[in-house]
């Protein structure tokens, strides 16, 4: 059944608390830091107003923020959080907790760079030095993403198979601050696809029976307890699995949304435009893909053959889908928010580079950083990233595999 | 429907406390209201009372894909009349055939004098009046967006009444109607 509902004017913040509200929350436990606080705000009111029956814990820290959704994840509840920039790394410890757990904690990032010096606007260091610690990581581009995405995290998260926590990152003030239009599907629409957390059952010995695999005081069981040299590796492998797993899950959850909604994002974890017969891509995660998208049609009107690809899922990465859309392309251009000191190239860049080393046709792959601490993607910029992109496509050898774009000498 | 023909493009100029960001909420939500795709897009650095504060809109038939800065806006908001000692940065970019709408005592002519611009169509009120008059308070805000709306005609009253009524608290709407209204009547265009 597809239900069209309602055009509203939100902004990503407000777009991603809109979703939570409708999404049976059990437990909510956040601290305020701009650019997320808008969410934070919007959903103590919900609370304060009676809209929703969750229990919202006031905290002094995001540590503790994780550290209560933790425990009522583990208690079995649906617990969902947000943070950014400062927050995200003062939760740290606790991101290796909650994967390491099994538990299907939700939290949305408004992607904020890091100090020093203090800034509050986005680029995607707080999340990218996330990567590796067992979150499913998404990044969003618009508001109506932001709000969709929310509501298939939790059934992305909760699924068997997959029983890991579950990341929504949106670019601070791009997303967060920016109003457009939302299309909201209707509260009992949203109710009905989330459903209510279903804890997994596990087997326990001593009880002779499955369980819910949650603290409980009636069966009990304990979670998280110590596994040295013997047990660690086989706990960790099964996180690794569990991301593997979680592929089809998104894949599956996408088309079910899309069902009901009407909206589809690819095959849940890339869209493309332009790529089939492009001489050059730039692939591309987060808002900044609006503006490069509004380039390529500018240039592809002009009979120019370039393409985008944005990334929508950074973790589990989608390598497969990115070497087949990428076989008969030249030149690619992988477009980091995020740096890497030291490294050859950014993060993206570097996943993107390894994904195709065994592709047959490989192309030249560049690395453009854009947009540290803020610095605006202009679609000037892009234009001049494509036209480079274009000459490496002809033969032009690259100036730099790895460039700084916008940054003063 | 008002008359919005392609894309129309906004910025508004103003100072921490005036409530610049509001004002474009407020015209995108009007516009998503009235059926189109809008974008409210804010500025923020170091936020603090006084310091210049600019936030742009986007308002299209068509989905806006593009999320940078408007560089050449169709219409020129200018909340506080102490920001035209600098006219430069106000005027950048603002396109031939443009709107100009400023908050002022002035009137139009001297207005012109000031930014020397043959080629825009200039609409000045004073908003700082109205609003200390009816909120007993220079938030000139929902006046400018009475102005706007009047001198451009791309967005009708009656949506933005609505924005007002969705995004403000419910002690708060019936006086800022009243001075959208009397905005839109006493603004002057030439």
């Amino acid at each position: 059944m597809r239900v069209v509902g309602e055009v509203r004017a939100l902004n990503g913040d407000e777009a991603v608390a809109y979703a939570v509200r409708q999404c049976n929350v059990d437990v909510i436990s956040a601290y305020p830091i701009t650019p997320q606080t808008i969410i934070v705000e919007r959903l103590s009111e919900y609370v304060a107003n009676g809209e929703i029956h969750t229990e919202y814990v006031n905290v002094e820290s995001e540590h503790s923020a994780l550290s209560t959704c933790i425990g009522a994840a583990a208690a079995g509840a649906r617990a969902f959080t947000a943070t950014s920039s400062q927050g995200l790394a003062l939760m740290w410890e606790l991101l290796y907790v909650a994967s390491g757990l099994r538990l299907p904690i939700v939290m949305a990032v408004v992607n904020r760079a890091l100090s020093a010096p203090i800034n509050i606007h986005c680029d995607h260091s707080d999340s990218i030095g996330t990567r590796d610690s067992g979150w499913i990581q998404f990044y969003v581009e618009n508001s109506q993403e932001a709000y969709d995405t929310v509501i298939q995290a939790f059934k992305i998260a909760e699924h068997p198979d997959v029983q890991l926590p579950v990341m929504i990152n949106l670019d601070g003030f791009y997303l967060s601050h920016t109003l457009e239009n939302v299309r909201v599907l209707p509260d009992d629409v949203v109710s009905g696809f989330v459903g209510f957390r279903k804890p997994v059952k596990v087997w326990v010995p001593y009880l002779g029976r499955e369980v819910p695999a949650v603290l409980d005081g009636y069966t009990p069981i304990s979670l998280g307890i110590i596994a040295l040299s013997d047990y660690y590796y086989e706990f960790k492998m099964m996180v690794i699995k569990a991301m593997e797993k979680a592929r089809e899950v998104i894949k599956e959850v996408n088309k079910e949304f899309s069902e009901l909604s009407g909206r589809a994002y690819g095959d849940g974890f890339l869209t493309h435009y332009g790529v089939d017969d492009a001489e050059a891509v730039l692939i591309v995660m987060g808002s900044a893909a609006g503006t490069v998208r509004y380039v390529a049609r500018e240039l592809r009107r002009k009979g120019l053959r370039v393409g985008v690809i944005r990334l929508r899922t950074f973790r589990p990465f989608p390598y497969e889908e990115l070497t087949k859309l990428l076989k008969d392309v030249k030149a690619v251009g992988v477009m980091d928010r995020a740096t890497s000191p030291g490294a050859y190239g950014a993060p993206l860049f570097n996943e993107v580079r390894t994904a195709l080393y065994d592709c047959e046709c490989r192309p030249v792959i560049v690395n453009y950083v854009y947009g540290i601490g803020g610095r605006d993607l202009s679609p000037h910029t892009v234009k001049e990233l494509y036209s480079d992109l274009l000459e490496i496509a002809k033969g032009k050898k690259p100036s730099s595999i790895v460039r700084y774009v916008g940054v003063r000498s | 429907m008002s008359g919005l023909l392609g894309r129309f493009e906004i910025r508004w100029h103003g100072r921490g406390g005036q409530g610049i960001v509001t004002a474009a909420d407020l015209t995108a939500t009007a516009a998503i209201l009235s059926g189109y795709y809008a974008q409210s897009i804010p500025t923020f650095g170091t936020e603090r009372r006084g310091a210049p504060v600019i936030a742009y809109n986007r308002i299209d038939r068509q989905v806006i894909y593009e999320r940078s800065p408007v560089v050449e806006p169709d219409a020129v908001v200018v909340a506080d009349p102490h920001l035209l000692i600098n006219p430069k940065p106000l005027i950048a970019g603002l396109k031939s055939g443009g709107y100009l709408i400023v908050n002022t005592a002035k009137s139009v002519d001297e207005i012109r004098g000031i930014f020397k611009r043959d080629d825009v169509k200039i609409a000045t009120i004073n908003a700082t009046k109205l609003a200390m008059d009816v909120l007993k308070a220079p938030i000139v805000n929902t006046a400018m967006v009475g102005a706007l709306i009047s001198a451009t005609k791309i967005l009708s009253l009656d949506p933005v009444i609505q924005a007002v009524k969705e995004r403000f608290p419910s002690r708060l709407v019936e006086p800022n109607v009243q001075l959208i209204k009397q905005a839109y009547e006493l603004v002057k265009v030439s």
